[in-house]
């Protein structure tokens, strides 16, 4: 049987979806956020809520999201989007809401909003891209910055004497009683991916039944910001960033 | 039993060249292109066709979404 035999609608068992348009996405190649966007489509795709479903953009390299994922978006102003989510689902609660957000915009300039939105127990998902880094503005310090990691703005490496300890937020947001899920995956290999993929997927099913925040961390790489290749990235994000940021439901009820 | 044979097809113009398909590829059936797409980027390409078994893993890592995976059962 040759390729050209293969190759027919009949044998098809994967493909982009099409809540993800045509739309060339801005981000560098190999980037953790492409991955996380198709993942989104195929989860809008499979519920079949794309007329029901709301995202709010970060400020950050996700900016552009809704120019990708075909369906409602609103672009919020740095780290507020928790903020504009609570309003969107408090008029429309029959609305599936997420945010889209990374640890810059999440974890800092956002932390109390945030902070507050899973302690009010908004009924949205969070889906937080921690990268380690400001990857949008070109590579600085982040609170997710690990300790010794060297970024443009702390080019010897992050000193906890002058730059304080890696946040690891998440953990943090376990403890407030409006949490009901609190995960963190990857998406640095396919069996992460489809990990990664039932996570989101539960998050969005929560978010219907008013139990609470469900909140997903994806520990990801910005090989721009971090000056390596894509595949060098993942396996530095495995030695490096697992151990700070474990993978695995930390809250599920 | 029957064999398993797969196939990909690549969206070159969206592919940005960027390797993880290749990596994440248990078969070594993927390698970068000579060629360049429209924005310059050495595209992903099926370099042996033969060893692909249709596990769509390179299709998950693929940040672009460029690979559409294909599978048959031979008997
Ligand atoms: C109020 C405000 N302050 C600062 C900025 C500049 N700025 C743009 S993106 C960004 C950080 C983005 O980093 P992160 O949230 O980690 O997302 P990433 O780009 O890594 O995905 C900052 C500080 C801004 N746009 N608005
Ligand atoms: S700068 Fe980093 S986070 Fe932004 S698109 Fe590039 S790789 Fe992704
Ligand atoms: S993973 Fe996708 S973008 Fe990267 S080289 Fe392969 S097909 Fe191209």
């Amino acid at each position: 049987m040759t390729t050209k035999d293969i190759i027919k609608p009949e044998n098809l068992v994967y493909t982009k979806s099409r809540i993800l348009n045509d739309t060339p996405m801005h981000y560098c190649p190999g980037c953790s956020h492409g991955v996380v966007h198709k993942l989104i489509a195929e989860v809008v795709e499979e519920m079949d809520i794309q007329e029901d479903v709301i995202g709010v953009a970060p400020v950050g390299c996700a900016v552009f999201a809704y120019n990708y994922l075909d369906f409602d978006f609103q672009e919020a102003a740095h780290g507020r989007a928790p903020a504009v989510a609570t309003g969107i689902k408090r008029l429309m609660p029959e609305k599936y809401v997420f945010t889209y957000q990374g640890d810059g915009d999440l974890a800092a300039i956002g932390t109390a909003e945030t902070i507050h939105a899973c302690n009010r127990g908004e009924n949205i998902v969070i889906i937080f891209i921690n990268n380690g880094i400001y990857g949008m503005t070109g590579g600085q310090m982040a609170p997710t910055t690990l300790e010794g990691m060297k970024t443009a703005t702390c080019p010897y490496g992050r000193d906890t004497a002058i730059n304080g300890y890696p946040l690891n937020i998440t953990d943090l947001l376990v403890k407030l009683e409006g949490t009901r899920y609190v995960t963190r995956q990857s998406v640095h290999n396919s069996a992460s991916v489809r990990k990664a993929k039932n996570a989101i997927r539960k998050g969005f099913e929560n978010s219907k039944e008013g139990k609470g925040t469900s909140v997903i961390e994806i520990v990801s790489t910005c090989n721009s910001g971090w000056k390596m290749t894509p595949d060098q990235s993942n396996k530095w994000m495995v030695e490096n960033m697992f151990p700070a940021y474990p993978i695995g439901d930390l809250k599920d009820i | 039993m029957g064999k398993i044979k797969g196939a990909v097809v690549v969206n070159t113009e969206r592919c940005k060249g960027c390797e993880l398909c290749i990596v994440a590829c248990p078969s070594k059936v993927l390698a970068l292109s000579k060629q360049v797409n429209a924005k310059g980027y050495n595209f992903a390409y099926m370099a042996n066709e033969d060893a692909c078994v249709g596990c769509s893993a390179c299709g998950y890592v693929c940040p672009d979404a460029c690979i559409s995976v294909y599978k048959v059962k031979v008997e």
